[in-house]
């Protein structure tokens, strides 16, 4: 009797026991979802995704819960949703129906500023490469640089799942910093001349045809161009396509309200529960972050040389400042445009075109990621 | 084929497939702007409240 005693108190303080002899690695992930929970409670840092990865985060670092064990329910949900990409694709549709590509129809050509915005991807790659990591992980970690949370995890899901935690967290946090990233990269490559250039109001010139046909139009050269990012691109349009069409409100609601919200508390606890003290705890990790953090200041840089590229070709009649909002970051980068230009003249209002750039940058980021994972087939690494 | 000749070839198909890409995509808005051009009575009636 006093042998089962003793043994079901061992079994109460077994998870305590645990964290304070062999759990350090425990201990400091659940300080990092503190900070996680933190940012996202107090701050309202990206809340809606850094709660429940936080959340998750807590869940799978307490010890001896199994939560990630088969037949855990953080497994569960892992398996059911991250593991097969089906909820960042959820999320896509949400994001679609979302979006009025209206600023960007109004003028076509200003979808360049959103592929302008992905090159810092490809330089990422480059330096990713130049640390060591394989080929398909260093391919993962560039596309933190498409500034695009859900193209993030669809990549890393698919090409290296054991990096899904960091690349994740990386992806979110470095989207919310966005406003405090971009501002002194474009002071630095812009002349105070070209800061203050207004630009004129686009004539309204898009029938509503147009914008219904526009996502079946994006779906099907995209799909045709580069298929394997065509789960990307369809759901994306899916979306828009349900918004525009004006017949399916009842879904377009469910999709950017109920279905968004429900996958993203999904995905979001999903992710937390990667990031298990021994996997995340890795020299990896603090690269994956740099890495990401490089390829964002690569992404503005970039926009920003192509804008003031385009300001040379016409003449002066487009402000460099736009070019920072081909990232996908929608419509954080839109606003840090339009508050960058009236902070250097108080009547300069950049919003609709940087908006028009900034949609630009969402169909860029997941063009560019289409546009890898294809290549990536035509060479036979996947 | 190595890590060098990978990022290159990645870097060079890439950005010029996503600048490719997104040109050709502008260039069919364009097309379906000519096609289906915003009527007179449209204007009008996205003007009224």
């Amino acid at each position: 009797m006093l042998e089962s005693v003793i043994a079901g108190l061992a079994g109460l303080a077994s998870g305590s026991v645990f964290l304070f002899t062999q759990g350090l690695p425990n201990l400091i992930m659940l300080l990092i979802s503190g900070t996680l929970l933190y940012l996202g409670a107090k701050k309202g840092v990206e809340p809606l995704l850094l709660v429940p990865i936080g959340f998750g985060c807590l869940l799978v670092n307490v010890p001896l819960s199994d939560l990630m064990d088969q037949g855990g329910f953080l497994r569960t949900l892992y398996e059911a949703g991250v593991a097969n990409e089906l909820f960042p694709l959820l999320i896509f549709v949400g994001i679609g129906a979302m979006t009025d590509f209206g600023p960007l129809l109004e003028n076509p050509r200003i979808l360049l500023f959103g592929a302008a915005g992905q090159v810092g991807i490809f330089v990422t790659l480059l330096l990713a490469l130049a640390l060591g990591f394989p080929q398909l992980e260093a391919v993962a970690i560039a596309v933190i640089g498409a500034c695009d949370g859900p193209t993030a995890i669809y990549v890393a899901s698919q090409y290296a799942p054991q990096l899904l935690g960091p690349i994740s967290v990386a992806a979110y946090s470095y989207m919310a910093l966005v406003p405090i990233i971009q501002p002194p990269i474009m002071k630095a490559l812009t002349t105070p001349a070209e800061r203050v250039i207004r630009m004129k109001a686009s004539k309204k010139s898009v029938s509503q045809t147009t914008k219904v046909l526009f996502p079946i139009v994006v779906t099907l050269l995209g799909g045709l161009i580069a298929p394997k990012g065509l789960p990307l691109l369809g759901t994306i349009m899916l979306g828009n396509f349900m918004r525009e069409c004006g017949v399916v409100a009842r879904l377009t609601k469910a999709s950017e309200n109920e279905i968004a919200n429900i996958v993203t508390l999904f995905l979001g606890l999903a992710i937390g529960a990667t990031m298990e003290g021994n996997a995340f705890l890795k020299p990896t990790t603090l690269a994956i972050f740099g890495l990401g953090f490089v390829a964002i200041c690569l992404d503005t840089v970039a926009g920003v040389l192509f804008g003031k590229l385009v300001c040379f070709a016409t003449g002066g009649k487009v402000n460099p400042l736009i070019g920072a909002a081909g990232i996908s970051a929608y419509p954080m980068a839109a606003r840090v445009v339009q508050t960058q230009g009236l902070r250097y003249d108080k009547k300069n209002h950049l919003l609709m075109h940087a908006a028009g750039a900034n949609t630009g940058g969402q169909i860029g980021s997941v063009v560019a990621a289409a546009v890898m994972l294809s290549v990536l087939k035509g060479m036979g690494l996947v | 084929m190595d890590k060098w000749e990978f990022g290159l070839t990645m870097m060079i198909v890439g950005v010029g497939g996503t600048f490719l890409t997104l040109w050709i995509l502008s260039v069919a808005v364009d097309l379906l702007k000519k096609v289906f051009p915003l009527a007179q009575q449209e204007n009008t009636a996205e003007k009224k409240p």
